[in-house]
């Protein structure tokens, strides 16, 4: 039981609590437990120590800014107007709190509000289909497209889009990049004459790619119930991230172990029997690699993407509490700032786990 | 006629000035049922030869038949048994002889290829390791798992590269009786290719030495009348396996010693005088005289 649970855990890449499972089971306490305070407890004390300079930092940035308003007060009003902009920022009323990068504290607020108004608008939403429950099923019946809830998404609708339009991306590499990097791996000739293009395209900024994209989209999609905006994000980003799976294919395919080319030979396996049997397998660890950069890649460069393409998303998110410059709006992209972390953190984490659920163990 | 005839087979690698000849003026003739060693210094092209009858490589010169028929690449009529096991790390011990299996029988029902497997997975003695993965087994049971992939394949002939080399001495004994009986039972064709003589009189009908590359070529052909079973204890004490063997072994020291380095380029050594430890010879001047 144990040793499964431990096993398990370290799959998921959580290993750094087997330390603490071995000592609380009474296995080498005092070892364990001091694996555990230098594993565990110091990476989240190191996370303290951040957040307390964070905090100390954002108060020293606060007075800077409060104390240039009320100079520029008094040097453009005079003394009394000073005056009254520090009383005003000392009462903490909004309209006159200096605008800088918030406090830990200010973030964790933001924090609140953004999941409260998540819950005030999916409460709304489910009082409005109550409400259009009944005209519906007579759409329904009538053969009209149901009414939808078109109000403002929540923080946390806006996460799902920008998961929605990554897994669409990371897909769509997956689904280019992988048959092509096997065709180009299995014939040399096809590697040389398309490696110039790949090494010139590779570093393309993902805006460009963007912009690329739109210009394509524009002209092919005519269908104004198309969701475009949608559209061109999920292409450029599967156009940005699908190179590091491209060459890991093509790198893998083409590097198979000459041992099991023999076996194949020997075997006289046909050339699909060739290519599924013994090729796939034998680079699948290289594929494996490259589309766990993939998935980082997309969900890096997704950001950008949807803040320029106006596709709904957390990117969007971002840029519009940018441009709304309400007096939490700064901790609100903080927030954001986190979540994109936090979701490219586990993003990474289950694409290992994937990894190393393919990975064969070479003798 | 012989099953698998070499005439006059040469082979070479690269070109121009880079080229060798690995082998030269090959002849050997197989007949069916026999069980043949070439015994040869490491280097010498045995790898090669082996390449050569398998069809992964084609002669340069000359022919090797099957049947009268000249070899146009591999096949399942061959089954062979690498040095280096080259067992598909992704596949489970029965598995990686399905493959074979699959390839060479695809007619037989579910059943039967089940039933066909298992049982040369327990012709070999691993039928307790039969959903393991390659990387879970020792080196000994890699290489009976490849013995029993070869030999599920039902070849007509078996072709072993140096089978047992990354072996340790005692695991070699073992799988040496093992691969012995295993023959024994149904007594295919078989050509061992080994650098142990001992292991060539062990096994084997005939022992035919290749002399070291480049340009190797096969030696005299040695008979190996012992009866079968041979058991190595009692063989050792045997006056006729002292000999064959000292003659094998000294024929082949032989050849080796004929093989000369020979250079044209002349290696001009700098004249330098030695400094001893602990003196700087860069600021004092002289200080050999």
């Amino acid at each position: 039981m144990k040793d499964k649970s431990i096993k398990s855990l370290k799959f998921i890449g959580m290993g750094f609590l087997e330390p603490l499972i071995r000592a609380l089971s009474g296995e080498e306490r005092k070892k364990n437990f001091g694996t555990f305070v230098k594993g565990t407890l110091f990476p989240i004390a190191s996370i303290f120590l951040f957040i307390t300079v964070w905090h100390f930092a954002a108060h020293a940035l606060y007075n800077k800014e409060a104390s240039v308003k009320i100079e520029k007060a008094r040097a453009e009003q005079g003394e009394e107007a000073a005056l009254e902009v520090q009383n005003c920022i000392r009462s903490g009323e909004v309209s006159c709190q200096p605008n800088t990068l918030p406090s830990p504290a200010q973030v964790w607020m933001a924090y609140q509000t953004l999941w409260k108004d998540h819950l005030d608008i999916s409460q709304k939403k489910r009082d409005f289909n109550q409400q259009v429950a009944q005209a519906n099923s007579k759409r329904a019946d009538q053969g009209l497209a149901p009414i939808k809830y078109t109000g403002r998404p929540s923080f946390l609708d806006q996460i799902g889009t920008s998961l929605k339009t990554v897994a669409a991306g990371v897909i769509l590499a997956l689904f280019v990049a992988v048959p092509v990097g096997i065709i180009i791996g299995l014939s040399e000739v096809l590697r040389n004459s398309f490696n110039w293009l790949i090494q010139i395209f590779k570093p393309v900024s993902p805006v460009v790619w963007l912009l690329l994209v739109f210009m394509i989209v524009k002209t092919v999609v005519t269908d104004p119930n198309l969701d475009k905006s949608f559209i061109i994000s999920f292409i450029s980003v599967g156009l940005c991230a699908m190179w590091a799976t491209l060459i890991n294919t093509s790198l893998g395919v083409s590097t198979v172990d000459k041992d099991f080319i023999n076996v194949s030979k020997v075997l006289n396996l046909s050339i699909g029997q060739n290519i599924f049997k013994i090729i796939l397998p034998a680079s699948f660890p290289l594929i494996f690699t490259g589309l766990r950069i993939t998935v980082s890649v997309a969900w890096m460069v997704l950001i950008a993407i949807e803040l320029l393409a106006q596709s709904p998303g957390l990117g969007s998110f971002v840029w519009e509490e940018f441009q709304n410059g309400a007096n939490d709006s700064n901790a609100k992209i903080i927030v954001a700032m986190f979540i994109i972390g936090i979701i490219g953190f586990m993003l990474d984490r289950i694409m290992l786990t994937v990894q190393n659920l393919m990975t064969f163990s070479k003798a | 006629m012989a099953l698998l005839e070499l005439k006059n087979v040469s082979k070479s690698f690269g070109s121009g000035s880079t080229k060798v000849n690995v082998l030269s003026n090959i002849n050997l003739a197989v007949e069916e049922g026999e069980f043949v060693a070439i015994v040869g210094f490491s280097g010498s092209g045995k790898t090669t030869l082996i390449n050569l009858v398998n069809g992964l490589h084609f002669p340069d010169q000359g022919e090797v038949l099957l049947h009268g028929l000249p070899i146009t690449g591999p096949g399942p009529d061959r089954g062979v048994i690498f040095q280096n096991y080259s067992l598909l790390p992704w596949l489970s011990v029965y598995n990686n002889i399905k493959l074979a299996v699959d390839e060479v029988f695809p007619k037989l029902s579910k059943m039967e290829k089940d039933l066909h497997i298992k049982k040369y997975i327990s012709m070999v003695n691993l039928s307790h390791a039969k959903d393991k993965m390659p990387s879970a087994l020792s080196g000994g049971m890699r290489q009976r798992v490849s013995v029993a992939r070869a030999l599920a394949m039902d070849p007509e002939i078996l072709l072993m590269d140096e089978p047992l080399s990354a072996l340790d001495a005692l695991t070699r004994g073992t799988l040496q009786e093992e691969i012995v009986t295993i023959w024994s039972q149904n007594r295919k064709t078989a050509i061992l290719i080994t650098n142990d003589v001992d292991e060539g009189i062990l096994m084997a009908d005939r022992i035919i030495p290749l002399t070291p590359g480049p340009n190797a070529t096969l030696g005299p052909e040695f008979k190996v009348d012992f009866e079968r079973p041979r058991i190595v204890t009692e063989i050792n004490k045997n006056s006729t396996y002292k000999r064959l063997r000292n003659d094998i072994l000294e024929f082949l020291i032989e050849v080796g010693s004929t093989r000369r380095q020979f250079s044209d380029q002349k290696y001009l050594l700098p004249n330098l005088q030695p400094t001893y430890p602990g003196r700087r010879a860069f600021w004092k001047k002289n200080v050999n005289t």
